[in-house]
């Protein structure tokens, strides 16, 4: 057991929090299993990258209880921001520390028997429905030590369930905002898209405290039943001292797909996983994300696609920007199991270096275990390619101005794939701000 | 505004350690078209380039001027500001920036800080320029070069030509690979700028783009540097008669630089 002897999330603490919570039994009796197996498992071991010296202990639990607002206009400022002020629709979930603080969607949703709801909510009101999902196909408790934490300590999240031949149409959106310095957040989020539904969402992480150390633990589950469409966007902003582990995971059914577009743009060390399997026959994933490492910070990436069913296609697109003194690892599979027929999996990762002290690796695998199929990988790590730069210099753009140029280019992808245009916005600042 | 006068005096240049040009002088004013003909590997391509400051070729010796200014001091972009064009055979391909975000870019970096060229005006001139070149107009949102045909990207320079309006554009080859009416499309671009304050160097194999774009001057170049001039009459013999009697003329048996001569 190596949490430290000054543990103070015990199993007791653990089915404390349960009961103020009001959780139904179920979600007590995991989170009490969880708490247990989090002590004996390991923590993950992402290839190349050494997370043993990082904080994933020093954090407060619990915040203190936060007011709701019931204008965006109160949030902090550069939480509006990423908001879209003149949409028609808006459909909106800020939480602060875990807390909700701010909730607004259009009427149609109801309608149309949407539920967009934190996830202790969900618990109390939709308890059977989460239970259903909870911990499902996606994502297994037992993983390691973070997923299982992830259950005992799950203090935010969000539960979206779209029912079956409903199209959302407003993107839904969320915001998790680490207020308090110290706050060690444990994200859940569990989508569902019933059969034939189609629904889009978008996450934003951010916070602003530079110094203190803290700890985000997210998991996001996302379900593609029969025929559905989940396009999933995500914007991590986490601060420098903010230690993150993110878990993100589809699971698609016959003919569904499920698309995502990360901009993953945090601070701090951090460890990333998006795994999706395509389990029913003819489901696609399209998996693009972008990242830029600055300072000294560590970060290891792992795309993921697991082709089981036939006909289906799975996509990785991975650019990364590095500088300064920054590492990160840039892991893609494709794999492709036995029976999966004709299916297709093709990945392209590529680091732009900025500096000759930061480190880049990209790792294409491809792993194949059916002969009908088709599969390809490209991966390059390099520094602006300078003929590229003559060729923007010979019209007249100084080289800092055609450099920038490139690398928002490079960055793209997911910018032009993000739903809300304000998160778009400032993404484009982040990409500015971290590059110069 | 004074014409614009391009010199360039005994000009040498290298790459990777191979001299490819070998004392290439050439004097041009505004209101010129010259056109510098001749085989492959004659170092056609190899002056455009290093006109323009291509980070490969190395100038050992000679100078370049524009308007009195030393080209040769001057980094890429600056030459670009003074007024040097280059329409290159093989334009790169920039992923994630839109043409028109690039096009705006290049102006904006030549009118300067604070002198911002108006979002629409820029749009209508670019659409007018769009127009003349027959370019559907989707084209400005898609990226730059990114999966162009080859004739494509050739338009693209010359909107670029005709965005920019240069002092003085070197056009390298902008002519191979396109059929016949997207090369009169290309010469109506580069006729339309034809003013006392605009001087072309066209760079090119054949003689056909000749057809449509009237040059003042003709250069045959071989080994690296110029070896015959004439007028537009001397394209039209070598296109009829090919460059074997300006050889035997010379005495000159391997036209080509970089390779052992004979």
């Amino acid at each position: 057991m190596s949490i430290d002897t000054t543990w103070k999330y015990d199993e007791k603490y653990v089915e404390d929090f349960s009961a103020k919570q009001n959780e139904p039994k179920w979600l007590k009796d995991q989170r009490l299993s969880a708490s247990r197996l989090a002590e004996k498992l390991e923590m993950p071991k992402p290839e190349k990258t050494n997370i043993k010296t990082w904080n994933f202990t020093e954090f407060e639990h619990e915040g203190t209880p936060k007011e709701t607002f019931s204008s965006s206009e109160e949030l902090h400022e550069q939480v509006q921001g990423l908001i879209d002020k003149n949409a028609a629709q808006q459909n909106l979930l800020v939480q602060r520390d875990g807390q909700t603080v701010f909730y607004e969607t259009n009427s149609t949703l109801e309608e149309q028997g949407v539920i967009f709801t934190d996830i202790a909510t969900a618990a109390i009101e939709h308890g059977d429905l989460l239970e259903r999902y909870f911990m499902g196909n996606a994502v297994q408790v037992d993983e390691h030590r973070f997923t299982a934490l992830n259950v005992a300590l799950m203090n935010g999240g969000t539960f979206i369930y779209v029912p079956k031949n409903v199209k959302v149409e407003a993107p839904l959106q969320t915001i998790y905002w680490l207020e308090q310095a110290d706050m060690g957040l444990f994200n859940h989020v569990v989508i569902v898209a019933e059969a034939n539904s189609e629904v889009t969402y978008l996450e934003n992480y951010v916070s602003y405290d530079t110094e203190t150390p803290s700890v985000v633990n997210a998991i996001a589950e996302v379900y593609a039943e029969e025929g559905a469409n989940v396009s999933f966007g995500g914007v991590d902003h986490l601060e420098k001292a903010t230690t993150v582990y993110t878990n993100r995971r589809g699971y698609a059914l016959k003919d569904a797909s499920i698309d995502w577009a990360l901009g993953q743009m945090n601070e701090g060390n951090t460890v990333s996983d998006n795994t999706t399997a395509l389990v029913g026959d003819g489901s696609t994933s399209d998996k693009k994300s972008v990242a830029i490492g600055r300072g000294e910070q560590s970060q290891n990436f792992w795309a993921h696609i697991i082709q089981f069913g036939k006909n289906t296609d799975g996509q990785i697109l991975t650019h990364g920007v590095m500088k300064d003194k920054a590492s990160a690892i840039f892991n893609g599979v494709n794999k492709i199991e036995h029976g999966a027929t004709k299916a297709n999996g093709e990945q392209t990762e590529r680091v732009l270096m900025l500096s000759e002290r930061a480190r880049g690796d990209a790792n294409p695998i491809l792993l194949i275990d059916e002969d009908d199929v088709t599969a390809g990988h490209a991966a390059s790590v390099g520094r602006v390619d300078p003929v590229q730069l003559y060729y923007m210099m010979s019209r007249g753009i100084p080289q800092t101005e055609a450099e920038r140029l490139i690398i928002h280019g490079f960055l793209a992808p997911v910018v032009d794939a993000l739903p809300i245009q304000a998160v778009k916005d400032r993404l484009t600042e982040v990409i500015e701000r971290k590059v110069y | 505004m004074a014409t614009p006068n391009l010199k360039i005096e005994n000009l040498h240049v290298e790459i990777e350690g191979t001299e490819i040009i070998k004392g290439f002088d050439l004097e041009m004013n505004g209101g010129e078209i010259h056109a510098i003909m001749g085989p492959n590997g004659t170092g056609k391509s190899t002056l455009a380039s290093a006109v323009m400051g291509h980070p490969k070729y190395e100038i050992t010796k000679g100078t370049i001027t524009l308007d009195g200014e030393d080209v040769l001091d001057m980094e890429v972009d600056e030459r670009a500001r003074a007024g040097l064009f280059l329409a290159m055979q093989y334009p790169s391909e920039v992923s994630g920036v839109t043409n028109s975000d690039f096009m705006r870019s290049a102006i904006n970096a030549k009118r300067g800080e604070g002198n911002e060229i108006q979002l629409m005006k820029f749009i209508r001139q670019m659409d007018e320029k769009m127009n003349m070149l027959e370019i559907d107009e989707s084209f400005s949102q898609r990226y730059l070069n990114e999966g162009f045909s080859g004739g494509e990207k050739k338009r693209n320079e010359i909107l670029q030509l005709l965005m920019m309006e240069p002092k003085i554009a070197i056009l390298d080859e902008i002519d191979s690979g396109l059929d016949i009416d997207a090369l009169k499309v290309v010469s109506k671009g580069v006729n339309d700028m034809k003013s006392p304050d605009f001087g072309a160097l066209i760079i090119t194999h054949y003689q056909r783009l000749l057809n449509y774009i009237t040059p003042d001057k003709v250069h045959v170049m071989m080994q690296g540097r110029i070896v015959k001039s004439g007028g537009a009459e001397l394209a039209q013999r070598l296109e009829s008669e090919g460059y074997e009697w300006i050889k035997e003329e010379l005495g000159i048996e391997n036209e080509r630089v970089g390779e052992p001569q004979e």
